[in-house]
């Protein structure tokens, strides 16, 4: 904790081909983002926009036909990207840990889960075995796991699927990382247990002041969990800000879509807006935007030009071309307009949230697009 | 409320597993709910509730162990021949949760459509045949010349309309949903949940929809029954069980809905349900509380709920 404000996590420029049998796919275009201690960073979108894909290259866990075209991801300065395989080792579950989306098939089913507990403490920190067990034991009762001490020689299939996916954060969280990542992993869960979940994640993050990517489709999660978001499509960020900024002033229309197409607990009967159409095929990315083709409020220029980002605040910045001066104003949809209204409002009553990390200025996050505005 | 008729009566429904054995499992105990014609029932629970089991013993995929499912008059468990179980299954269709195991990849999608068209022989010659099938691609916002094609080609939410479309073929009066939307992704939840409204108002359909995510249950249907352990424990209109819960259980799983809306989620307190109340071998039964609204009560339960539905600011019968 001596620096709050340093930037554990930088992921700049990173692009990444998949070479298939078809061509290849441009999965993720020009991705940039940091991620600061004790944060919580939740990246959103569809299935098929990059989510994961960005993660495993935290992980050093991209497929063999995965190609890092450029970019780098740097951990307290090191880029992953050019590490050996003996260092990723080394730093995976120890430093960075992941939490995988479905706990029926992330533990090895022949394992006890004690042994599956203590097993990444006995090789990253050189324990002996007596010690890892203890200190399982610490943590399957930290997860919230009644009667500890006889379950930690049960085996995983003797666990219901809540129960299984807190195994799984205890063995994510054991060696104390400082960054986890957690891909969806509440997604298969139910709605109650979910909600436990997500309080145990929060409950240990500020126990070990872990930094927390979180990737999910549900934005309901995103608004409990999350510091700042980003919102991803067809692989690249198109909007990011503080959960605030998110929520209550979004300005891309893929974020506005997105938060339009879940009912809340005013929506009224009626129909829901949604998203026409689907996603871009990423064989063969359109130029300009790649939003462009599903959204009501396309100009002729974002089928020509890709938009960069616009500044939005200190903290917030959108890929759309309605935030330039020169385009027209347009009226987004009217559950959005409601957001903006509260938040304005808040704005006046200086209520309003940054979260627990206060951004001094700058961010990262593509920052090399400043230039651009008013261009 | 009671001049509307009804499609569907579930009267005292069970299914039991291993019946007589040790690991018996009474997946549904003693459910009783109706489903008027034209309406969205919802179905809500956690998974291990029954409510899949639910569905499929009411379109007879199971044989319930006990119980009545009464359809257009008719009791379900008594279609014994052949003529009689084929009309049923005209009359009542489903759409399947996974839309990528529910399509046979071998089979073209005109194929996969038609087939219930072909079993009850509902097309006059081919190229009435190929008419139907293109009109119901049609229906469901596919092109007609999708049809030749295989469900790998398509998307999670396009082959969920292929299903739907399959289900329409049949022009069905009724439809159960098998949570339909739970392997979307979220704009395409909503693309899908509009099909099945715009189809309702067109056509008049009846949906069962089972499904656990409550604000989605709540937003599709007029009427939410909350399944827990097999039994239902409450029943009312979709508005009125979602803003003004009276069981403890509805109330624990409306208060772990995640909401899009920061504040709320910063503000949000989670009611803890305690199930043992649920085994303490009292008689319970389905109580009318307040206008059409039923909790499952004792007969020592049933003041606690009133007060409560009083207190929520509803009128009490």
């Amino acid at each position: 904790m001596e620096n709050a404000d340093e930037n554990i996590l930088e992921v700049k420029n990173l692009t990444i081909d998949f070479h298939t049998y078809a061509g290849t796919v441009k999965a993720i275009r020009d991705v940039s983002f940091h991620l600061k201690k004790g944060e919580t960073l939740a990246i959103v979108g569809e299935s098929g926009s990059g989510k994961t894909v960005t993660t495993k290259t935290i992980m050093g866990l991209l497929a063999n036909n995965a190609e890092v075209v450029e970019g780098t991801v740097k951990y307290h300065g090191k880029n992953v990207l050019e590490m050996s395989e003996k260092e990723l080792e080394n730093m995976r579950g120890k430093d960075i840990a992941e939490i995988f989306q479905d706990p029926m098939t992330s533990l090895d089913p022949t394992m006890r889960i004690g042994r599956q507990i203590a097993e990444p403490l006995q090789i990253h920190k050189g324990y002996s075995r007596e010690k890892a067990n203890k200190q399982a034991l610490e943590m399957l009762k930290l997860v919230g796991i009644t009667n500890a001490e006889e379950r930690i020689n049960d085996y995983p299939h003797q666990f219901s699927g809540g129960m299984r996916q807190r195994i799984v954060i205890a063995i994510a969280l054991v060696c104390y990382p400082e960054i986890l990542i957690a891909d969806e992993p509440t997604t298969a869960l139910d709605v109650t247990i979910q909600a436990q979940i997500l309080d145990l994640m929060k409950e240990l993050q500020e126990k070990i002041s872990t930094s927390i990517i979180f990737i999910t489709h549900d934005l309901g999660v995103v608004a409990g969990m999350a510091d700042r978001v980003a919102v991803m499509y067809a692989g690249k960020i198109v909007e990011y800000g503080t959960v605030d900024e998110i929520f209550y002033n979004p300005q891309h229309p893929y974020t506005w879509g997105l938060l339009n197409s879940m009912p809340t607990l005013d929506t009224r009967k009626g129909k829901l807006e949604s998203i026409p159409g689907t996603p871009p095929d990423l064989l063969d990315p359109p130029t300009g935007d790649p939003f462009a083709a599903r959204n009501p409020y396309a100009m002729k220029i974002d089928e020509q030009k890709e938009p960069p980002f616009f500044k939005v605040s200190d903290t917030h910045y959108a890929a759309t071309w309605l935030l330039h001066p020169d385009a027209p104003h347009v009226d987004p949809p009217d559950a959005i307009k409601h957001r903006q209204e509260v938040y304005a409002e808040r704005l006046k009553k200086g209520t309003i949230n940054l979260g627990h990390i206060h951004s001094t200025g700058k961010t990262s996050f593509g920052a090399d697009n400043d230039d651009a505005i008013g261009e | 409320m009671d001049t509307r008729e009804k499609i569907l009566e579930v009267k005292h429904l069970k299914q039991y597993f291993n019946v007589g054995k040790k690991d018996e499992v009474r997946a549904v105990d003693d459910v009783s709910f109706d489903i008027y014609k034209g309406e969205t029932f919802g179905l809500v629970g956690e998974s291990g509730s029954g409510k899949t089991t639910t569905g499929r013993a009411i379109i007879r995929l199971l044989d319930p162990t006990d119980g009545q499912v009464i359809f257009n008059g008719r009791d379900v468990a008594s279609l014994k021949s052949k003529s009689d179980m084929m009309k049923f299954r005209r009359e009542m269709q489903m759409i399947f949760q996974d839309p990528y195991a529910s399509l046979n990849p071998r089979m073209k999608v005109k194929d996969i459509v038609a087939e219930g068209i072909d079993i009850h022989h509902l097309a006059k010659n081919d190229q009435d045949r190929t008419n139907q099938v293109e009109d119901l691609l049609e229906t469901v916002g596919l092109n007609r010349d999708h049809s030749s094609r295989y469900p790998v080609e398509f998307s999670g939410g396009q082959r969920q309309r292929i299903g739907i479309a399959r289900a329409l073929a049949v022009q069905p009066d009724f439809i159960i949903a098998d949570e339909p939307i739970s392997a979307l992704d979220v704009s395409i939840q909503a693309q899908v949940v509009n099909l099945l409204k715009d189809l309702q108002e067109k056509t008049g359909l009846t949906y069962l929809f089972i499904a656990h995510d409550l604000s989605m249950v709540k937003y599709i249907s007029d009427r939410i029954g909350v399944m827990h352990y097999g039994k239902i424990l409450e029943i009312g209109p979709a508005e009125e069980v979602y803003n003004h819960p009276l069981h403890l259980y509805t109330k624990s799983l409306v208060s772990a809905v995640p909401q899009p809306d920061p504040e709320f989620e910063r503000n949000r307190r989670q009611v803890v349900y305690d199930s043992s109340p649920e085994f303490d071998d009292k008689k319970r039964q389905m109580v009318e509380i307040t206008p059409q609204h039923f909790v499952r009560a004792s007969e020592d339960e049933i003041e606690t709920y009133k007060k409560r539905a009083t207190e929520e600011g509803l009128t009490v019968l």
